[in-house]
């Protein structure tokens, strides 16, 4: 029959299409990776982790400093963003019914969508610019304002899957509202929660523009928070823009060990997402 | 057993001493929407009563007074009076998880929590300290007896209730409200989503539940609700139209509402 012809035909046409659709979509990240591992494989070695850049110029130095940065100023933007991100979040989801919550939901898309680098600028005038000078801990407060409201709307949206017949349940077993809200609501999201937690993570790690205003890089290695802190991103930033040729190499290797990073923690967060579903406690 | 000797009193009667739960002129209201008007009803101990009539008839309003669950929608009210056991649920103070505790409650669909067997049951009697380790494991085992489903799994308490069939994920979340020893259990139409044979044995297990316990259950089925319920009362747009013995109801109405309803003229 000609009109079973025709389905058949467009039912092909859109499955080849959606595919189609797929590979585009993944095929930049595998160049993107291509070209970073095939570029900057021979700069990582184990001098590359474990130094701090040689003066510049000068041949060998390592990432060291930016990788260890990297983790305190991510570590520090998580430690702040993450609780008031999740707390906002679950409050948004359990009693966002009220005039505040539109507010807060108004605000969290608006800064969700504001450009990293003035958030940046933000972060400078109110902590920078006090303590007279470039800090982690300001680099840190600029990831954290960056990470909340991505965390709040994600935890949001994770709290509200929940299903109401188990909200219902447990509080026709006598649990009130607030036990009910952690206990049930919070504990079921929890894999989405630190799912949209990682990727808000892996999110910052990558992010550049806010930190050159707060934590604006250093060459040497450095713990002290209340001082300039090298980062990968900004590291690579400066290597890739520098006049040195030994400097775009280390700028490769810096690439590939942040997408490294990245991957990693957006494979912890398939994990988490799956490891809780299937387990009963 | 005491259970279908006691016939219910009158609704404007003061509440016989058999009586589980006594509905005194209870109005409520979804915003401006009246639900129920003025509904008495009283429901002796140790007996199912069923609650039958069309959707949207205030069933479900009803039951879910019954343990206040309906307070928790925002912009409600009601006036009127429910007693329980003599006592206004109503009365200022009334401790919200007492009388949850007192007064378990079963949905339509099952809702086992994403958790273990073992801590579904006991996820009430942890609230309620109820019992140490020791304690707690024999009132997990006592419940899931009750809820004839121990058979089934007490050699997988670790595995997750929701990895369960339909039926018996319906039986847990019974166990699970009996953990708590209650005196009333409220059943919302708990076998909608179950099949033939999983409803039956639902219903077997509420009619050995009704020697220790006091059944409410709102049912669309009808077939159901003269199996299983000693006493049945007809809702219909929010009105109690009619109460008594089951074969009464059913066999020869008073009202002809009901009658038309029985026969399957509207609902």
């Amino acid at each position: 029959m000609p009109g079973q012809f025709r389905r058949r035909l467009v039912s092909r046409i859109m499955t080849a299409a959606t595919v189609l659709a797929a590979v585009l979509a993944v095929v930049p990240l595998l160049l993107i990776f291509g070209d970073l591992v095939a570029k900057g494989v021979s700069s990582v070695n184990w001098d590359f982790f474990v130094n701090s850049p040689a003066a510049p110029g000068e041949p060998g130095g390592g990432v060291a400093n930016a990788i260890v940065g990297t983790l305190i100023i991510v570590g520090l933007g998580a430690l702040a963003g993450l609780p008031v991100g999740i707390g906002a979040g679950i409050y948004l989801a359990e009693y966002g019914t009220n005039r505040f919550s539109w507010i807060v939901r108004f605000v969290a898309d608006v800064l969700n969508g504001t450009p990293s680098i003035v958030v940046g600028i933000f972060a400078w005038t109110w902590m920078v610019k006090p303590m007279g000078h470039f800090s982690a801990l300001a680099g840190g407060v600029a990831l954290a304002l960056l990470m909340i409201p991505m965390v709040t709307r994600t935890t949001e949206e994770m709290v509200r899957l929940v299903p109401h017949s188990l909200t219902e349940a447990a509080l026709a077993l006598g649990y009130s509202r607030w036990r009910t809200s952690l206990g049930i609501a919070v504990r079921t999201a929890w894999p989405g929660i630190m799912t949209g937690a990682l990727v808000a993570v892996a999110r910052i790690a990558g992010e550049t523009a806010p930190l050159l205003f707060t934590a604006l890089g250093n060459l040497n290695f450095r713990l002290d928070i209340l001082q300039p802190m090298q980062t990968l991103s900004l590291q690579i930033y400066v290597y890739a823009t520098g006049p040195f040729e030994e400097w775009h190499r280390l700028a490769w290797g810096a690439a590939l060990v942040l997408m490294a990073l990245v991957l990693v923690f957006g494979l912890a967060a398939r994990y988490a997402t799956r490891a809780r579903f299937s387990h009963g406690r | 057993m005491t259970s279908a000797a006691t016939a219910p009193s009158s609704a404007s009667g003061s509440g016989a001493a058999s009586d589980a739960v006594s509905i005194r002129e209870f109005d409520f209201w979804y915003g401006s929407n009246q639900a129920l008007h003025r509904v008495s009803l009283d429901v002796p101990a140790r007996a199912v009563t069923g609650l039958i009539g069309p959707s949207g008839c205030g069933k479900s309003t009803l039951l879910r007074s019954i343990n206040r669950m309906n307070q928790l929608i925002a912009d409600t009210r009601h006036r009127g009076e429910i007693l329980l056991f003599g006592r206004s649920i109503f009365e200022p103070g009334t401790d919200l998880v007492d009388l949850r505790r007192r007064v378990g409650m079963v949905f339509q669909r099952p809702n086992p929590f994403p958790k273990s067997i073992f801590d579904n049951v006991a996820y009430g009697p942890r609230l309620n300290h109820l019992g140490r380790r020791d304690e707690l494991t024999h009132r997990v085992e006592e419940a899931l007896k009750r809820a004839a489903l121990w058979e089934e799994v007490k050699d997988r308490l670790d595995e997750p209730g929701t990895a369960l069939s339909g039926g018996q994920q319906q039986r847990l979340c019974i166990a699970r409200a009996l953990a708590n020893e209650p005196r009333v259990l409220l059943l919302d139409e708990p076998c909608s989503a179950l099949d033939p044979i999983a409803t039956q044995r639902v219903e077997e297990l509420l009619v050995e539940l009704k020697e220790q316990y006091t059944i409410i259950i709102v049912t669309h089925n009808l077939q159901q609700a003269s199996r299983i319920a000693d006493f049945t009362a007809f809702l219909y747009l929010g009105e109690l139209v009619e109460h008594g013995r089951t074969e009464q109801l059913f066999t020869r109405p008073r009202d002809e509402r009901t009658e038309a309803y029985l026969t399957g003229r509207f609902g």
